[in-house]
């Protein structure tokens, strides 16, 4: 009994700490100017500044920001489920001697560091002609993805071999397979795919500061740094962008927690 | 190949079909940058004139490159205290949220959302709190009567309070963590219970050994992860204030991306690539010291 009230402790002092950044985010972007710098802070600004998400928007066109990230994330979800499946197909459920060497290799190419192939992938891209476009942000998905691979694979090895064999026997094309039984199959794991993508998309940093020069092809996360650069002392304009730029993943976490609890547990399973 | 019958041709020749669009990729996007950048890291290279072969001169000074060895010194500091920190914290909690706790779901939501905030919205509310002046973290502090530090804007305070914003995210290993503890066998627990085991020991002597596996991976990631940090020190301190949160990976960008230094950058990336290397292998060996794995007798 005790002990459970000392775990509720603990977890709630942890959870207040964890909650804390948001609240304040959230907190600071409603503020009238006046109480922003007020000491000691102000938790519950009064008068409540909607105002002040309209007026970010004037100064930030995160809208336009927005539709840019929309369509890079989008499209490159589209490349990964389009191409994962596939090659962790290759891997689970068609027997071949090297399967399991190729798939050693794939998975050891998640401990490649982003920045060792970062600049001969810039000057390709660059001798491409394709700097300051998306495709440098939306053609490697296409590929396939390391991880997802290796997440699908681990799905695609628990179907049963009997439902494949069945339909080989009825004539069935090794394409048929794939799509028409196992694809409908992995589609839990499918959403998991797309949902890991689209976040990791949206929040990509690195990628748009590279490859993006011009203004109006910023996405959501280049845009807001480009702002905090410019406007560092407008707090409250800068936390309601900010606020902005998170509202919709916490809204799709939301909606998703459970594909999302299981993407995780997916991931630590035999890591 | 040599001698094989038709079925496994076959089979080769579909599995090489399904898996062709890795295979491409592998061969666009890894293997050509990796000799790509072999290649460049013994030249001088700033994209507006050809590359220039150099021997090893790039290797050489970086070795002389005071600012190198400081970006060295930031990001073990920094991978030294955030990842084993992350370690403990979260396997803590997830010690915790295994007992059984009502309210799971809001707890794991709780702990988890900081994980999916846009690294640069977490980054501009970071400075906020983190603010010597105006910042929530220092007013707390005041109210106990401990008079805050500069934070990022001390020399002295900056890697620290990169590190604490770092454990801010640590509930996504925290969720992994739990997703192992779930996966131990409650035949185990019942076991020791006949024996009369305290909880407590239950938790030394059953728990945390049937869990290693789960904290190899996650301190492996975690240490690949601080080796490539890179976007907070970028839009927090730009690496200062006076180098002191010049990462690695920050000091890598700027000389290839702000300076044009293809060819010095290339031979940063290819050490970078040797230490993490280095590392990881270090940690997968220790592994049959520490780590235990179930049916392996």
């Amino acid at each position: 009994m005790i002990g459970q009230i000392v775990t509720h402790c603990i977890l709630i002092i942890f959870g207040l700490i964890f909650i804390l950044p948001l609240v304040t985010m959230v907190s600071t972007a409603l503020k009238p100017d006046v109480q922003i710098f007020a000491w000691p802070p102000v938790w519950i600004p009064n008068p409540r500044m909607w105002s002040n998400f309209p007026r970010a928007l004037t100064f930030v066109p995160m809208i336009l920001y927005a539709k840019n990230t929309v369509v890079i994330t989008a499209t490159s979800v589209i490349g990964v489920v389009l191409s994962s499946p596939l090659v962790a197909y290759g891997l689970a459920r068609i027997d071949w001697p090297e399967r399991n060497l190729l798939f050693l290799l794939i998975v050891s190419t998640m401990m490649v560091p982003y920045q060792v192939t970062m600049i001969p992938v810039y000057l390709l891209f660059n001798s491409l002609g394709w700097i300051n476009t998306y495709l440098p942000l939306i053609v490697p998905s296409f590929f396939g993805n390391a991880f997802f691979i290796f997440l699908l694979r681990q799905f695609f090895m628990t179907i049963p071999r009997e439902l494949s064999d069945a339909a080989r026997i009825d004539g069935c094309s090794e394409f048929g397979i794939y799509s028409r039984i196992i694809l409908p199959l992995a589609k839990p794991s499918l959403a998991v795919v797309a949902l890991f993508q689209f976040i990791w998309a949206w929040n990509d940093f690195l990628g748009p500061l590279i490859y993006l020069k011009d203004q109006t092809k910023y996405t959501i996360s280049l845009g807001l740094q480009q702002f905090q650069s410019g406007y560092q002392t407008e707090w409250a304009l800068l936390m309601a962008a900010a606020t902005m730029a998170t509202f919709p993943i916490i809204i799709l976490f939301f909606f998703t927690q459970r594909t999302f609890i299981q993407g995780i547990t997916l991931t630590g399973i035999k890591g | 190949m040599g001698k094989s019958s038709p079925t496994t041709r076959r089979n080769r020749r579909l599995g090489l079909l399904f898996t062709a669009p890795w295979l491409i990729g592998f061969a666009i996007f890894t293997i050509y940058p990796f000799a790509a950048s072999i290649v460049l890291s013994f030249t001088q290279y700033s994209v507006l004139s050809p590359p220039k072969f150099i021997g090893w001169s790039n290797y050489l000074d970086l070795f002389r490159d005071p600012l190198f060895w400081t970006s060295m010194y930031n990001t073990f500091y920094f991978a030294a205290f955030s990842v084993p920190l992350g370690a403990i914290i979260g396997v803590l909690l997830a010690l915790l949220l295994n007992q059984d706790v009502k309210g799971l779901p809001v707890y794991r939501t709780v702990y988890y959302l900081p994980s999916i905030v846009p690294v640069v919205a977490s980054a501009i509310v970071w400075m906020w709190l983190l603010n010597p002046y105006y910042g929530i973290i220092n007013a707390i502090l005041e109210r106990f009567g401990i008079p805050g530090p500069g934070w990022i804007a001390d020399p002295a305070w900056s890697k620290p309070a990169l590190i604490i914003m770092s454990l801010w995210g640590v509930g996504n290993s925290t969720l992994i963590y739990l997703a192992g503890l779930q996966d131990v066998p409650v035949s185990l627990y019942e076991s020791a219970d006949l024996d009369g085991a305290q909880a407590w020991h239950k938790t030394i002597y059953i728990t945390i050994p049937m869990i290693t596996p789960t904290i190899l991976f996650n301190v492996v990631m975690g240490l690949i992860n601080a080796f490539q940090y890179f976007t907070q020190a970028y839009i927090m301190t730009n690496g200062g204030p006076a180098d002191s949160t010049l990462f690695y990976s920050l000091y890598l960008y700027n000389n290839s991306f702000r300076y044009f230094k293809m060819g010095y950058a290339s031979a940063q990336a290819w050490l970078l690539f040797i230490i993490i290397m280095f590392f990881t292998l270090l940690l997968l060996r220790s592994a049959r010291h520490w780590v235990f794995y179930a049916g392996e007798d």
